[in-house]
């Protein structure tokens, strides 16, 4: 079944917390992932593929540079997803 | 800066060993004749021919938040919390430049500043489990960090970016000669005028299931597993090689005259180094000491060191039937009967053998040793090997006090496969 928008920044949250320690509570929508985040582009590799795993959906390096936000990425997983 | 023979000084000292997680309770630990070598009780080693280490008293887990640690290798993360003690214990706050104003922090300009850390063997355990992961779960998985994790000069340079140093960061690369070396390097960088200020010395973690193995094949490391704390015997008829151990020594080296202008504690003054390569075999050590007399005598031909001050040697002697001899003849030869009024101790026997971090915690230990004016303790040596007792003072059993008056000086030898030959000399104040 495929994971609801709150699901998904709740899952990045997660995995944003596991890889920069941010706390779980600051990752929101309009976060930006470098500025807000503390996710430098190498700990943006690590944040994709951990997203790929947990909500089963793929996303190529072309399109990552895209993903500016949490709503960026929560709106691609939303939209690709299996 | 024209000034080409500047001298040297020890302000601030940084460890994390076996013995204990800062060079204070480390310091303890080899003054108290403390073993750190344990069983590997890892589910891997059941089938090691080597079960036994020395690992650190305290993991880096419990000192580095899991975001940083986890894009630094294991030997980064012993570096930088040497680093970061030596830096505070120097006086210094934060980043060279960047410095809040506060109340005796003191200044360097980071361009003055360097950082020379070495290591063995490098990002080892990042290097293989990264393999690990790249067998088992697939290309896609393998971490964005690992290329500057595994990288040798790993520990150097995220030392040199925790303290700001821009006068360059450089990974001398010499086996267990690796952390001398590093610091024989800062030395020469403050002395030619390259920098006032450096952060120097050596790290290493390799106890991995590989490493153990390879060392164990080359007949190289103790088999003494039923005994982990008596493995480890530098000069005692029974000893079969060294016990692992992992951690980092790191010194604050200054030119006395930067030190001076901030009312800096100096610990001791970094006299110089020699160096000089055996040119024989690959991991043989050479019978007779050849190349490390002439790593001594470069020693004493380069640097302003007079052989009636010094009353300390913190020897290389890991432990193995060959290279302990070899060093004490290379002693006696070069030294000759001013050998007589050295206390000569081997660190190894409680430390284990921290190959690229030993040159960094033994030097600690050397400089502690002047400061405290005590040489610590070689211990497991129940049978003191006669070639051993005809050339050297071995400090056995327990810690013994050097002479309280006057001007002392001591030697830490490291050695390293390749034949490398470091000796450094470091004189108190």
């Amino acid at each position: 079944m495929a994971a609801t928008q709150d699901e998904i920044v709740e899952g990045l949250a997660e995995i944003v917390n596991e890889i920069a320690g941010i706390p779980v509570e600051d990752v929101k929508l309009d976060k930006s992932f470098t500025d807000d985040l503390d996710v430098d582009s190498l700990s943006m590799v690590e944040v994709v593929v951990a997203a790929e795993e947990r909500f089963d959906v793929k996303i190529p390096d072309e399109d990552v540079k895209n993903l500016k936000t949490v709503g960026d990425a929560t709106k691609y997983i939303l939209d690709h997803q299996a | 800066m024209s000034s080409t023979n500047r001298t040297v000084v020890v302000t601030g000292i940084g460890a994390t060993t076996p013995l204990g997680g800062d060079a204070a309770s480390t310091w303890e630990g080899l003054v108290a004749g403390k073993s750190g070598a344990k069983p590997l009780e890892q589910d891997w080693a059941a089938d090691q021919a080597v079960r036994i280490a020395a690992p650190a008293a305290v993991d880096p887990s419990e000192v580095i938040p899991r975001p940083q640690a986890r894009r630094l290798d294991r030997s980064a993360q012993f570096a930088l919390i040497a680093a970061r003690e030596a830096w505070k214990d120097a006086g210094y706050v934060g980043k060279a430049g960047e410095s809040p104003a506060e109340d005796g922090a003191a200044h360097v300009d980071p361009d003055r500043l360097g950082a020379v850390i070495a290591s063995g063997i490098g990002g080892v355990t990042t290097l293989l489990d990264q393999y690990d992961v790249l067998k088992e779960k697939g290309v896609r998985r393998v971490s964005p960090h690992t290329v500057p994790m595994l990288m040798p000069n790993g520990p150097s340079a995220n030392v040199g970016l925790a303290v700001g140093a821009r006068a360059g960061v450089h990974t001398p690369v010499s086996a267990c000669a690796s952390g001398a070396e590093a610091i024989g390097y800062a030395i020469e960088m403050i002395r030619t005028g390259r920098a006032d200020v450096v952060v120097a010395g050596g790290t290493e973690a390799a106890i991995h299931p590989l490493p153990i193995a390879a060392f164990g094949n080359m007949m190289a490391m103790s088999k003494n597993n039923d005994d982990p704390q008596g493995a480890s015997r530098p000069f005692d008829t029974a000893r079969d090689g060294f016990v692992l151990g992992e951690g980092a020594g790191v010194l604050v080296l200054e030119s006395a005259e930067h030190a001076a202008a901030r009312g800096a504690r100096v610990y001791a003054e970094a006299v110089g180094q020699g160096i000089s390569a055996d040119s024989h075999d690959i991991v043989q050590p050479e019978p007779e000491g050849r190349g490390i007399s002439a790593a001594l005598q470069n020693l004493l031909d380069r640097n302003d060191l007079d052989p009636a001050e010094i009353v300390h040697v913190n020897a290389h002697a890991t432990s193995t039937p060959a290279g302990d001899i070899a060093e004490l003849k290379a002693l006696r030869k070069v030294l000759g009967d001013d050998v007589d009024h050295m206390a000569v101790s081997a660190t190894k026997s409680m430390t284990g053998h921290l190959l690229g971090g030993a040159g960094g915690v033994e030097s600690v230990a050397t400089v502690l040793a002047l400061y405290h004016r005590v040489a610590p303790p070689t211990i497991n040596v129940e049978n003191l090997d006669p070639e051993a007792e005809a050339n050297a003072d071995i400090v056995r059993g327990e810690a013994r006090k050097l002479p309280v008056e006057g001007r002392i000086a001591a030697l830490n030898d490291s050695f390293g496969f390749g034949g490398h030959n470091v000796v450094l000399a470091f004189r108190s104040v």
